[in-house]
């Protein structure tokens, strides 16, 4: 048993010092902050618990083997103690209670953006998982990426996540935790850098074959080099919607960049089967788009208002 | 449908496992054959009803599973050791990583516990076997036919490789359009039939068929978590069977119950299959938490600490169970409210789980502590367990879980769980128990070796895992590169998961090793321990008790001991005939049946399909028609066994 001690010490040290950036254990933005620091917070319970059961192992281990005691010592006969029961029911009882309050405080703070710049709108972006790409939208500034985000320093983004297929995660652990992509429903997530840089971002979920590469990367940049880029971006071509259902198909894509979105023909969120049906053939151009069903037809309708609005109905 | 696509073709590791499954039918179609002993395969193994028998198939089937399952899990340390690896390309790794936890989950620990359950429970109530033997051996069959169903995917039409979990979309036929989707469906139906029939059968057998004098709170912990654990199945299973069956339906017969077209609810099949998953987790973890309790006890030479805490912590810990699922899903975006909820249902495992622990240790305390191999499996289990415990609790706290969920922090935790709590005790009930079920013991040298290795390869391999999940390594990548600094704690990592299979092989070689040469049994009660089970002769007669024994309290055969110390030896009564039943083929004719309709559901061969289902009818209505009521063991037999076994 002393080995098996011996062991973790050297584990644990071994680990340690052969890892010294986990990624998670240092934010960059406000939402990963708040979740490293519950993070850290717990570690520092569960050391505690880990130390007084190895410790109470380890002693009882030593002191009461046969070696020890010799082979007529007679064990007492001990039914059980209610005090102690009692004891080790209530103690972890109020470790939980002191865990779960910052725990469901977090839970609801990081639905709600992020406070220090509550006073700036949000930027929406909508986040698209494709087997295996990602398509970004910013209705706002009516462009499109594939595979790559530009975001602003300092500013609250809002993350409106679908599916065009399968059920993805988006997940930028520099940024903070992930949160499902799933066809025909949109979920909400607030992230923000604060510091420049460039992050990796990634579909945590398995798609299958593809799965690995479905990544992306994250540029934080001032808000002038964004304002820039933004701009840069308006003059990309427009993106066509034979363009976009080639983006429907299974498969890996190199970073592209459009102006205008997606939105304005489907909205993921809402509508599970559009790249199905591009990969059935059933709507690849245009003209047939337009005969397409009811929901379809709203969609496009719907886009005209202030999309921000729209998709806040109809979110999860 | 040409022949390439039946068999799986064009993969040099297929070829090989290919050859060497053709190579071990011959060798045992030979070995049957040459020693003249299919009669005695026939009359002795298959169409056996005894529970102790049908136990020892259960474990068998379950190593041979922990082989698959360890080699699946050893290509996947191979190929994730470097970055940017071409061992294996992406559609064969997720094929390996969804046959892993499956097989290890549904073929591996559940049949080894129920094998376990199966030799044990009904010795440790004095009862002469299970209440429905019949159905036992049904239970064994399908379950058997189930995972052999499941296990031919990989060289006939192609694994499934949606993960164990099989989240739709991906498991669809859109996105999964093979044949090996459909193998995960029918080979966990089939194999769920025999669960949920074990779970009936023994609900039954440890309320109905305990020695008269034996309350309820007398029984041994193992048969109170064996208790607990068939409630626990009764409730899930149905729960997969109908998730199954849909999503069956879905794939062959073209309904949208959980489809992206046509308003089918993909979410849906993720909540319906964590309502059975979760609480599936407890049905791998309370057995072995009953076991640990019978072999701490015995080896600390002290009656278990606060016995009915243990009872009242599992009862809690299986009505939790049914209210944690959500935290599968924290990151389904469900809302705060939800999330909190589960939090703090998830969290509140944590207090029953401690209780256990503790009691455990105090067991342990002012004990007599002997560090035989099975006590070693069990002390290793604490603090490991321990590890794995703190860290569920971290995963239960939703904020935080947003960053380890699809991580390698998750795959540390369950591991930590399933390995040091389920496979642990697996192997530690395999040598507490082995002297009951072979009648010689496993050897104590080979076996701590095989402890020792297995226990620091498992660290090894599992503990730097917290830290890639922290450094951002999601789960299920078949690669990674170089920039990501994964690879230092990766090699760490692949070396400890070969100590684990040295470990396994060192305990597979013991088996031969101790049946080659350890000595024979000569009583029945090898540890000087508790409970009811050894105080059956060695070997165990078929009928288990000549005479049914008497329970004074909750360490029965302690107490008998202790009384026949002060010289109150039991009066000698005589011997009366004992009711036993007769074996049956039917159980394996009808699972062979379900198999055919399985395969044939498989591949839309829809004769076939219907073929089987008659099959399985028509043995349903032979068996209704049969009217062996079975036998009785004559007084002389009864005496002559008795005069040759030692007590």
């Amino acid at each position: 048993m002393k080995s098996f001690f011996a062991l973790s010490m050297f584990l644990a040290v071994m680990v340690l010092s052969g890892c010294s950036n986990l990624t998670v254990l240092d934010p960059k933005g406000p939402v990963a902050e708040q979740q490293a620091n519950l993070i850290l917070f717990s570690i520092g319970f569960m050391l505690f618990i880990v130390l007084v059961v190895f410790v109470l192992f380890t002693l009882i281990l030593v002191k009461y083997r046969e070696r020890k005691s010799g082979p007529e010592y007679e064990p007492p006969h001990i039914e059980g103690n209610v005090f102690l029961e009692i004891v080790w029911t209530v103690i972890p009882v109020i470790i939980l209670i002191v865990l779960a309050v910052p725990t469901v405080q977090t839970i609801f703070a990081l639905e709600e953006a992020p406070e220090a710049t509550s006073h700036k709108d949000p930027i929406v972006i909508h986040a698209t998982s494709v087997d295996w790409k990602w398509v970004f939208s910013y209705p706002e500034e009516n462009i499109e990426t594939v595979n790559y985000l530009h975001i602003p320093e300092d500013h609250p983004i809002l993350f409106k996540l679908a599916s065009a297929d399968s059920m993805g995660s988006f997940w930028i652990p520099s940024l903070g935790g992930q949160e499902y992509t799933m066809s025909g429903m949109m979920t909400e997530l607030y992230l923000q850098a604060d510091e420049i840089g460039e992050y990796r971002g990634r579909n945590a979920n398995f798609t299958g074959e593809g799965f690995t590469e479905q990544v992306f990367t994250v540029t934080a940049e001032s808000q002038e080099d964004y304002d820039e880029w933004v701009e840069e971006a308006q003059d990309a071509p427009k993106l066509t919607q034979e363009k976009y259902n080639e983006l429907m198909l299974k498969g890996h894509t190199e970073e592209q960049t459009f102006s205008e979105t997606h939105l304005q023909w489907v909205d993921h969120g809402m509508d599970a089967e559009y790249a199905t049906k591009v990969r059935n053939g059933e709507s690849t151009d245009e003209d047939e788009s337009s005969e397409m069903d009811h929901s379809e037809m709203d969609h496009s309708e719907m886009n005209h208002d202030d999309s921000e609005k729209d998709s806040e109905e109809h979110s999860h | 449908m040409k022949l390439d696509e039946f068999f799986v073709t064009g993969d040099p590791l297929i070829y090989g496992a290919d050859v060497s499954i053709a190579l071990t039918m011959i060798g045992a179609i030979f070995v049957l054959t040459y020693f003249k002993k299919w009669k005695w395969l026939w009359t002795e193994w298959l169409t056996t009803v005894d529970h102790k028998k049908l136990g020892v198939m259960y474990i068998i089937a379950a190593v041979l599973m922990l082989f698959r399952g360890g080699v699946d899990a050893l290509l996947m340390r191979a190929q994730l050791t470097v970055p940017d690896s071409s061992f294996l390309d992406a559609n064969h790794y997720n094929e390996i990583f969804t046959t892993h936890g499956t097989i290890m989950i549904i073929f591996m620990a559940m049949p080894f516990l129920i094998g376990l359950i199966n030799v044990v429970v009904p010795l440790q109530i004095g009862a002469r076997d299970v209440a429905y033997p019949f159905l036992n051996a049904v239970s064994f069959w399908t379950f058997f036919m189930g995972a052999m169903l499941f296990n031919i995917s990989f060289v006939i039409g192609g694994s499934p490789s949606a993960g164990w979990t099989s989240y739709v979309p991906l498991a669809g036929l859109e996105l999964s359009p093979g044949v090996g989707q459909n193998y995960y469906l029918l080979g966990l139906q089939i194999a769920g039939i025999g669960t949920l029939l074990t779970g009936i059968n023994f609900l039954v057998t440890i309320l109905k068929m305990r020695v008269p004098s034996m309350k309820l709170m007398q029984m041994p912990m193992f048969t109170w978590s064996s208790l607990i654990t068939m409630v626990i199945i009764i409730f899930a299973f149905p729960v997969l069977t109908v998730a199954l069956a849909l999503m069956t339906f879905d794939r062959l017969f073209g309904s949208h119950f959980f489809t992206m077209m046509d308003g089918g609810m993909p979410m849906l099949w993720a909540n319906l299959f964590w309502i059975w998953g979760h609480p599936e987790v407890y049905i791998v973890i309370l057995p072995a938490f009953g076991m640990f309790s019978e072999i701490i006890s015995t080896f600390a030479r002290k009656t278990l600490f606060g016995y009915k805490a243990m009872v009242y912590s599992m009862v809690v810990i299986a009505g939790l169970s049914f209210l944690v699922w959500v935290h599968h899903f924290f990151t389904m975006g469900a809302g705060g409210a939800v999330n909190s909820f589960f939090s703090i249902t998830t969290m509140l495992i944590a207090v029953p789980t401690g209780v256990k622990i503790f009691n455990w240790l105090f067991t342990l305390y002012k004990g007599r502590i002997r560090f035989t191999t099975a006590m070693l499996w069990s002390l290793a289990f604490i603090p490991n367990f321990v590890i794995g415990g703190v860290t569920g609790v971290m995963l239960a706290m939703a904020a935080a879980d947003y960053q380890y969920h699809n991580t390698y922090f998750l795959v540390a935790h369950f591991h930590y769980v399933l390995i040091s709590g389920t496979v642990y005790a697996c192997f530690a009930g395999l040598y507490f128990w082995y002297p009951k079920m072979f009648n010689h013991r496993l050897n104590e040298r080979l076996g701590k070796w095989s402890f020792w290795i297995f226990v620091a390869g498992f660290n090894l391999c599992f503990f730097p895992m917290y830290f890639l999940g922290l450094a951002g390594m999601p789960r299920r990548i078949y690669t990674y590169g170089i920039g990501d600094g994964w690879m230092s704690l990766n090699v760490l990592a692949t070396f400890g998961g070969v100590l684990m299979g040295i470990g396994f092989l060192i305990l597979v070689y013991n088996i031969y090793y101790s049946f080659r040469y350890s000595p024979r049994e000569t009583t029945g009660d090898p540890w000087d321990a508790r409970t009811l089970e050894w105080s059956t002769p060695a070997p165990v007669p078929h009928y288990n008790f000549a005479h049914l024994p008497e329970a004074k309290g909750h360490d029965a055969f302690w107490i008998m001991k202790e009384e026949k110390k002060q010289g109150k030896a039991p009066e000698k009564k005589p011997y009366k005939p004992i009711h036993m039943p007769s074996y049956s083929g039917v159980p394996i004719i009808m699972s062979v049946f379900f198999f055919t309709a399985g395969f044939g559901m498989v591949f839309s061969w829809h004769w076939m399909s219907i073929l089987g289902l008659v099959g399985v009818l028509a043995t349903m209505v032979i068996r209704s028609f049969d009217y062996d009521k079975g036998f009785y063991v004559s007084v002389e037999e009864i005496e002559e066994t008795e005069k040759k076994t030692t007590l």
